[in-house]
């Protein structure tokens, strides 16, 4: 690729979503979304619960199919496309961190089986280079070496949520989903969590679509922001301005109820 | 056909004409896609399950009166599986049985292929207790089955990985998994992997009936069957790095049988009519006794 080819292709959106809608019955799931998101951005989703954040990432993660709307990758339309090329996607250029790790690690097998997994699935058939790969990803999220054999139910969660991300950006994905990756842990792993996260998603330009609510972690992680509520997108904009400067109701009682140490 | 007075209460070989019908559609229809999972309607046999039920409906589908059985379980003829199941098809399809692997048309197996090449025209039927190779990888049978359809096996590499990774090798000894025509990934029954070789390119059919988990897959002849290796890790068959300590054989799957308390073995092979074939031939291994001494 030459200079210009890079120039222009961050300058396209990676995934461009236009008028998803998901309902379950007669409720809501998340009504009439729309957004853009370019290569190397980090977008924030955040509202309460119940307010279809996580509906929407399901829906755009191919996890569930939404009822209206469209959603293109690179150009092309994933929900045209057939399950063997969505799932083929979903273990090539995308990946999935979920809140609790125990839903995204094989759990009967060693740390180095679960980032190895990825590899395998796409065809790698060495198992040197596979190790080797292991290793260099496991040194990557702060795991020490002599624990590749380990399971990973032998992990503290902080160690098992690393391991995960491991798993999904071994295959070096282009757009990363990631579900409340900060759940569940104490303050100072959460620190470090999102110290990680940070400098490998500016090492790599990763794409990520973070939900979350957990407000800290958006302004310490994300670019853009979009604020949710009953379904619906009712503010987006730089993540720092959306925090500082809310313009909706709901966002700011959002950024008020955080409480302060 | 004549039907001896005391098994005319059975349909010929037990299971009625339209479940046979049932089965041979289900065996048509593997032998036309080798290595696809088909789900049939198993029935209850009268043994229990783990017995062979599915091998038994297969065999019973695939009988004719002019077919020539061999029933082995483990390699040998003479354990209770072989010796009930061959009486129980001697009983209720009144066909000729044998031991003798070259003579027989239908041969049913638990866990052995035989030593002695098959050829065209026998059928080999294996009995399968979990016909999924990536069972105890995914315990959901919804995924299991999109895995198959999707052709996305990278699991099964896990598995072998995790193999390496705790004991240095592929550990893996039986129920060796191989891919089918560069499709389905199958599990050939808990065969050692020592047999797996000759799965590949054989001039038989082989037909294999897992009746609890109610499934029947096949290999037609002559086709392609690789064993999953990783490149550096190759696939190899494995036997005890002995000879046979009766009839001398080298290259046939071995048996280890403990004679003592003091640390006393021999290796046997499994094979029990190749083995019987060899010392009739006047082939004698170390404990082996000859002909010309087993006379006196």
């Amino acid at each position: 690729m030459t200079l210009r080819e890079k120039i222009v292709a961050l300058d396209r959106p990676i995934l461009k979503v236009e008028g998803l809608t998901k309902r379950y019955g007669p409720r809501i799931g998340c009504v009439d979304v729309s957004f853009e998101l370019y290569p190397g951005e980090v977008l924030g989703i955040v509202g309460e619960s119940g307010s279809g954040k996580s509906t929407l990432l399901s829906c755009l993660a191919g996890h569930q199919r939404p009822d209206l709307g469209r959603i293109a990758f690179d150009g092309r339309d994933v929900l045209a496309m057939s399950e063997t090329e969505r799932r083929l996607l979903s273990r090539t250029d995308w990946a999935y961190v979920h809140q609790n790790p125990r839903d995204g690690l094989r759990m009967g097998v060693s740390a180095g089986g679960n980032v190895g997994e990825r590899l395998m699935a796409v065809g790698a058939r060495h198992y040197g280079q596979i190790r080797g790969k292991a290793a260099d990803w496991l040194g990557r999220v702060e795991i020490a070496a002599d624990r590749i054999d380990d399971r990973p139910s032998a992990f503290s969660g902080g160690m098992q949520q690393r391991l995960q991300i491991a798993r999904n950006l071994v295959t070096a994905p282009r757009l990363v989903f990631m579900d409340e990756p900060t759940g569940g842990l104490d303050v100072s792993v959460q620190a470090r969590l999102l110290d990680l996260l940070r400098g490998l998603v500016r090492d790599l330009g990763l794409s990520v679509i973070i939900v979350t609510h957990d407000l800290a972690v958006v302004r310490l992680l994300a670019h853009r922001l979009m604020v949710m509520k009953s379904g619906r997108v009712v503010e987006q904009g730089l993540t720092d301005q959306v925090l500082d400067d809310p313009q909706h109701a709901y966002t700011q009682l959002l950024v008020s109820s955080v409480l302060q140490v | 056909m004549t039907i001896s007075r005391e098994t005319q209460a059975y349909n010929f070989a037990y299971l009625d004409e339209q479940t046979k019908r049932m089965i041979r559609r289900a065996i048509l229809k593997g032998l036309a896609v080798p290595g696809y999972q088909v789900p049939f309607a198993s029935r209850e046999m009268p043994m229990p399950y783990g017995w062979g039920t599915g091998g038994v409906q297969v065999t019973a589908a695939c009988l004719m009166p002019e077919d020539r059985l061999k029933v082995i379980d483990q390699g040998a003829d003479d354990t209770t599986n072989a010796v009930s199941i061959r009486k129980f098809f001697a009983r209720t399809a009144g066909v000729a049985t044998t031991e003798r692997t070259g003579e027989a048309t239908v041969i049913q197996t638990r866990h052995r292929i035989p030593e002695t090449p098959l050829t065209k025209g026998q059928i080999l039927v294996y009995q399968v207790p979990i016909p999924e190779p990536l069972r105890f990888l995914e315990p959901r049978e919804t995924e299991t089955r999109k895995m198959h359809e999707l052709e996305e096996y990278g699991l099964m590499h896990v598995k072998l990985y995790e193999d390496i990774a705790r004991h240095g090798q592929i550990a893996t000894s039986y129920a060796y998994p191989v891919k089918v025509e560069g499709r389905y990934v199958m599990d050939p029954s808990p065969i050692p992997k020592f047999d797996n070789p000759k799965l590949g390119q054989s001039p038989a059919i082989q037909l294999f009936g897992a009746g609890r988990e109610q499934r029947i897959f096949a290999l037609p002849p002559f086709t392609d069957v690789v064993s999953l290796d990783f490149d550096d890790y190759p696939f190899a068959a494995t036997k005890a790095p002995h000879d046979c300590d009766l009839c001398g054989a080298r290259q046939s799957y071995l048996d280890e049988v403990i004679t003592d308390d003091r640390g006393g073995r021999m290796f046997v092979c499994s094979d029990t009519d190749f083995c019987a074939g060899r010392q009739a031939e006047g082939k004698v291994g170390r404990l082996g006794v000859g002909q010309a001494e087993g006379a006196k």
